[in-house]
């Protein structure tokens, strides 16, 4: 399979690399347009703030080129925030690929009688889950998020998990998949989310 | 739900796991990559990898031995032990660690959690306190491994962490490390109670209680321990079954 991972300027990507060698599959990471495009499958990963990712992505005309792309493209935690409209860190337009947006955690508004630490980090589960990405995964599988800003609960949501409120923990609309938790470090769930992927 | 976090801690000396352990079962029980995925497959939720070598040299291997386990282990970790500067941050997370710890290096120049958080995310910078309860009934910061005594507060020092960028707390008792009696719940649940941001809980576990007890009466968010998962005093899915059992959201 000719998979890539998108080169730009947010996070490391050494996890998701990694990931893909457990599961045995080689990934080219880059920013070429050609490759880009002629790949079977792509990754979008991201870790850091969405408004210096959505930068980056827009420096290199990264945010066109993933607009336009037909396979199957999978975005993780800030990849996926990215393909909504909207976040509010940082009042970042995103690539608008899903209607929805991308809102903070905001403790004293979501749960004010309880308060919930912002970051989530940690093991939460997913439930109602959809699509050929939650093959074989049970309902309620744990999986690892870490996030301050999360997607509103949406018609593309295909897992809905819960912390102090209901929010997508992933989505698929077309070709594109999102999924908020690090799947290539949620342990054998994560493995199976991932392998799933590779395999739609 | 979120569950609480139980962290298996790994103390590294020159890439080889120190504190002896007594896990007949793994091929090289020094090696901290095989000891952690041991501990991953047994349902730890993260992993912490402290790096307690000496000297500057020995060091360079640290990223090395970073890449051997985030090659072979499928959930989260965090490498702490000396990390001073955002360049020593950044090898270790493109090495493939999620996230690092500082301790000592940003109570001394507390601007490094600030550059790590805008370098990387606050959610990779993890502020590790070393805290005792001294005779006037207050706790205060320790550094270099508890072996310097502080005039500044705990609670004050990890509120400017806060404010500066930390994602997560490690507070460790030096009252308690050691002791097997149990957590520090007075000011593991104040940190719990009056920061925005999870806190990690160690030193004092020694029973499964102990567990129960700092996620149930101090809201603790994690549960670290070293030497009880290491010499198998408690096995990690008997203490998740257990916690269960008691009520305590776990990951099982």
């Amino acid at each position: 399979m000719n998979l890539a991972i998108v080169k730009y300027n947010a996070g490391n990507i050494q996890s998701v690399l990694f990931a893909l060698e457990r599961l045995g599959v080689d990934a080219k990471v880059t920013d070429d347009q050609d490759e880009l495009f002629a790949a079977d499958k792509v990754i979008f990963p991201g870790v850091g703030a969405a408004r210096s990712a959505m930068d980056s992505l827009k420096e290199k005309g990264l945010d066109t080129i993933i607009k336009q792309l037909k396979q199957p493209v999978l975005g993780i935690c800030v990849g996926m925030q990215l393909l909504f409209e909207h976040s509010e860190e940082s009042d970042t337009e995103c690539l608008g690929i899903i209607p929805a947006k991308v809102k903070l955690f905001k403790s004293e508004e979501i749960s004010p009688d309880i308060p919930i630490k912002v970051p989530q980090v940690g093991w939460n589960d997913i439930y109602n889950l959809k699509t050929d990405l939650f093959n074989n995964v049970p309902e309620h599988s744990y999986v690892y998020y870490v996030h301050s800003y999360y997607a509103e609960m949406n018609p593309y949501c295909i897992a809905t998990s819960n912390y102090g409120l209901e929010y997508a923990g992933a989505v698929q609309k077309d070709n594109f998949y999102g999924v908020q938790f690090h799947t290539e470090k949620s342990a054998k769930v994560g493995e199976l989310i991932l392998k799933n992927f590779l395999d739609l | 739900m979120l569950t609480k976090r139980i962290i298996p801690c790994l103390d590294i000396k020159d890439g080889r796991t120190v504190k002896g352990t007594n896990f007949v079962d793994l091929r090289d029980a020094g090696d901290p990559v095989e000891l952690g995925a041991l501990y991953a497959q047994q349902g730890a939720d993260e992993l912490v990898f402290l790096d307690i070598t000496a000297t500057v040299e020995k060091r360079k291997t640290l990223s090395e031995l970073v890449k051997r386990i985030a090659r072979h282990v499928n959930i989260p970790f965090t490498v702490g032990g000396g990390i001073s500067t955002v360049e020593d941050m950044s090898v270790l997370l493109n090495s493939g660690a999620d996230k690092v710890s500082v301790n000592t290096a940003a109570f001394k120049n507390p601007q490094l959690i600030n550059d790590i958080a805008l370098a990387a995310g606050s959610q990779c910078c993890v502020l590790a306190i070393d805290t005792k309860k001294e005779e006037d009934g207050e706790w205060y910061v320790y550094l270099n491994g508890g072996r310097t005594k502080t005039d500044i507060k705990c609670f004050d020092w990890a509120k400017q962490g806060v404010e500066l960028g930390a994602g997560e707390i490690l507070l460790t008792s030096m009252n308690n490390d050691g002791t097997k009696a149990g957590f520090a719940l007075d000011i593991t649940k104040r940190l719990s109670q009056e920061l925005p941001i999870p806190v990690i809980a160690s030193g004092g576990a020694g029973a499964m209680q102990h567990f129960a007890d700092v996620f149930e009466l101090a809201y603790a968010d994690a549960g670290l321990a070293a030497s009880i998962f290491h010499f198998k005093e408690i096995e990690i899915s008997d203490l998740k079954a257990y916690l269960q059992q008691r009520g305590v959201a776990v990951r099982v």
